[in-house]
């Protein structure tokens, strides 16, 4: 029973990775149409730019938790205003290639600079160690990460459906055609959106960097499994992709205690079921995708 | 308030319009019926901004709006009605209701939109595709009129829909005709639009082909129904 707790415990605290990193899928699809493959590269640089950060400022954890994401932010805007928004009117495959493309480019520059060897993260006193509920022993940061990721979703869902941007987003989303139609400058919320997107990612990188090794081809592996979670949650679908993203953590986090193995193949086998039972994914419309 | 003037435009490969010209003046309505393919739809699209013309001119309340966004063109006052009613699952209906920026100060408010549709009232928090056939082309036109547009573009409103409904769109389509407001009614069912139309427009294979008064319009029912193939 203990060791279960624990493992659902390590289970949501990687999911939270995957769900925000999705959440800023979902949304740069939903807007823009676009795949944005280099999602696992923002997300390695969110950690690494969190793993510079306290290097040579000397900054912790949780000025990175507020810095880095703002960054991130900076940073999304630019490869939208730069590269991405001259193949939105192209067909979608151009910005997957793109992206897919500045991936290599962000991957090889991080190991130019920073070698493949990982760099070190010291998370800050409060954060270390572990905690014990009532009998339970469970890692401190594991349950931060948790919280923290939950927090953020839930701001993020209620901005999402409580704010006019949040309408906005969703009928943009849902009908783009129709929302210019009825007179929603749609264009203008492209460039934010993406940088959202790009935050979001960097923001699961800060969280990651205390969890996991801080290498150039950390976002590799990531970006695929995100790819299973969007796909299970439904593309475009927001709530799906939180769902999914600790839905996934839980199955990634329980196979690699009983089966270490096939814990990757059990998502992919996780994903390929639920295609074939509700092609859309868990949450996806047929409208929103179409 | 609308003249179109030579309005060409292009579907893929082929040409779709073919030089049409057209004219709503203020509180008129004016139905333009034709078969399906004959360009009805990518006339409304290229009108609202959505469907790149390859030619001639669109002027609306005197301005040229021919190379203008869809967003730009709804903010000037124009407002469509979509022929799938154009409502969406993601937004309830009251948001379904307030997406749309206003665009001048005949902008209906949601009260009146409420007294004016009270099933919209009673459904304002469920997701707006909930709603029956019905409701939703009375959300559709109710999300027009809170913008205050000044132009109606609507597609194909009696689609689908049991007659008492088609006699109530026909009603507001009538009170919308007295504010003064112009209605561009793009409509198969020549009965229906006969009933709220002053002038009708025949589209033929991407050009208008007949333009009639209503009193020639009744004359002429019979070979109208026939070259529509109803």
């Amino acid at each position: 029973m203990n060791a279960v707790l624990q493992y659902a415990v390590q289970g949501l605290a990687a999911g939270s990775f995957y769900a925000l990193a999705a959440l800023g899928l979902a949304v740069i699809f939903g807007v823009l149409g676009v795949v944005n493959f280099a999602h696992g590269a923002f997300y390695m640089l969110g950690a690494v730019a969190a793993a510079v950060l306290l290097d040579t400022l000397d900054l912790s954890l949780w000025w990175s938790l507020l810095v880095v994401p703002v960054l991130m932010f900076g940073f999304g805007v630019a490869v939208e205003r730069l590269l991405v928004q001259w193949l939105l009117r192209l067909d979608p495959l151009y910005n997957f290639l793109l992206t897919f493309g500045l991936t290599l480019v962000l991957v090889e520059l991080v190991k130019q600079r920073y070698g493949v060897s990982g760099l070190p993260y010291e998370l800050p006193g409060p954060l270390q160690g572990r905690f014990d509920l009532a009998g339970v022993v469970l890692p401190r940061y594991q349950l931060f990460v948790l919280l923290f990721s939950l927090a953020i979703c839930v701001l993020v869902w209620l901005v999402m459906t409580r704010s006019r941007v949040g309408m906005i987003v969703r009928a943009s989303t849902e009908k783009p055609d129709l929302a210019r139609a009825l007179g929603i400058n749609v264009g203008r919320w492209v460039t934010p959106v993406f940088g959202f997107g790009v935050a979001l990612a960097g923001l699961a990188g800060v969280l990651a960097a205390p969890f996991r090794a801080i290498t150039a081809e950390m976002g590799n592996n990531f970006a695929i499994i995100l790819f299973a979670v969007v796909v299970i949650g439904g593309l475009g679908s927001i709530v799906g992709a939180v769902v999914a993203g600790f839905l996934v953590g839980l199955v990634e986090a329980f196979g690699q205690a009983y089966a270490p193995t096939f814990a990757q193949i059990f998502i992919f086998v996780l994903m390929a079921l639920i295609i074939l039972v509700r092609p859309a994914g868990l949450f996806g419309r047929k409208e929103a995708t179409a | 308030m609308l003249e179109v003037t030579n309005l060409q435009a292009w579907y893929g490969l082929a040409q779709a319009l073919h030089g049409v010209d057209l004219r709503v003046g203020e509180g008129e309505v004016v139905a333009l019926a034709g078969r399906n393919g004959a360009g009805k739809t990518t006339l409304v699209r290229c009108l609202i901004g959505l469907h790149r013309q390859a030619g001639g001119s669109v002027r609306f309340l005197g301005r040229d709006v021919t190379g203008m966004a869809a967003h730009q063109r709804a903010r000037a006052g124009m407002g469509w009605v979509q022929d799938d009613r154009g409502i969406y699952a993601g937004l309830t209906v009251e948001e379904n209701l307030l997406l749309p920026p206003r665009v001048s100060d005949r902008a209906w408010t949601l009260d009146r939109v409420y007294e004016a549709f009270p099933v919209l009232a009673d459904r304002r928090k469920a997701s707006g595709t909930t709603l029956s056939g019905g409701e939703q082309q009375m959300l559709a036109i109710a999300r027009v009129l809170r913008t205050g547009a000044r132009l109606l573009l609507m597609d194909e409103p009696s689609e689908g829909l049991a007659p008492v409904i088609v006699a109530r769109i026909g009603a507001i389509i009538r009170e919308i005709k007295a504010t003064g407001a112009g209605v561009l009614l793009i409509e198969q069912n020549v009965k229906f639009a006969a009933t709220v139309a002053d002038r009708h427009y025949l589209l033929s294979q991407g050009r208008i082909v007949e333009s009639l008064d209503s009193s020639d319009f009744r004359r002429r029912e019979g070979e109208l129904l026939k070259h529509l193939g109803i």
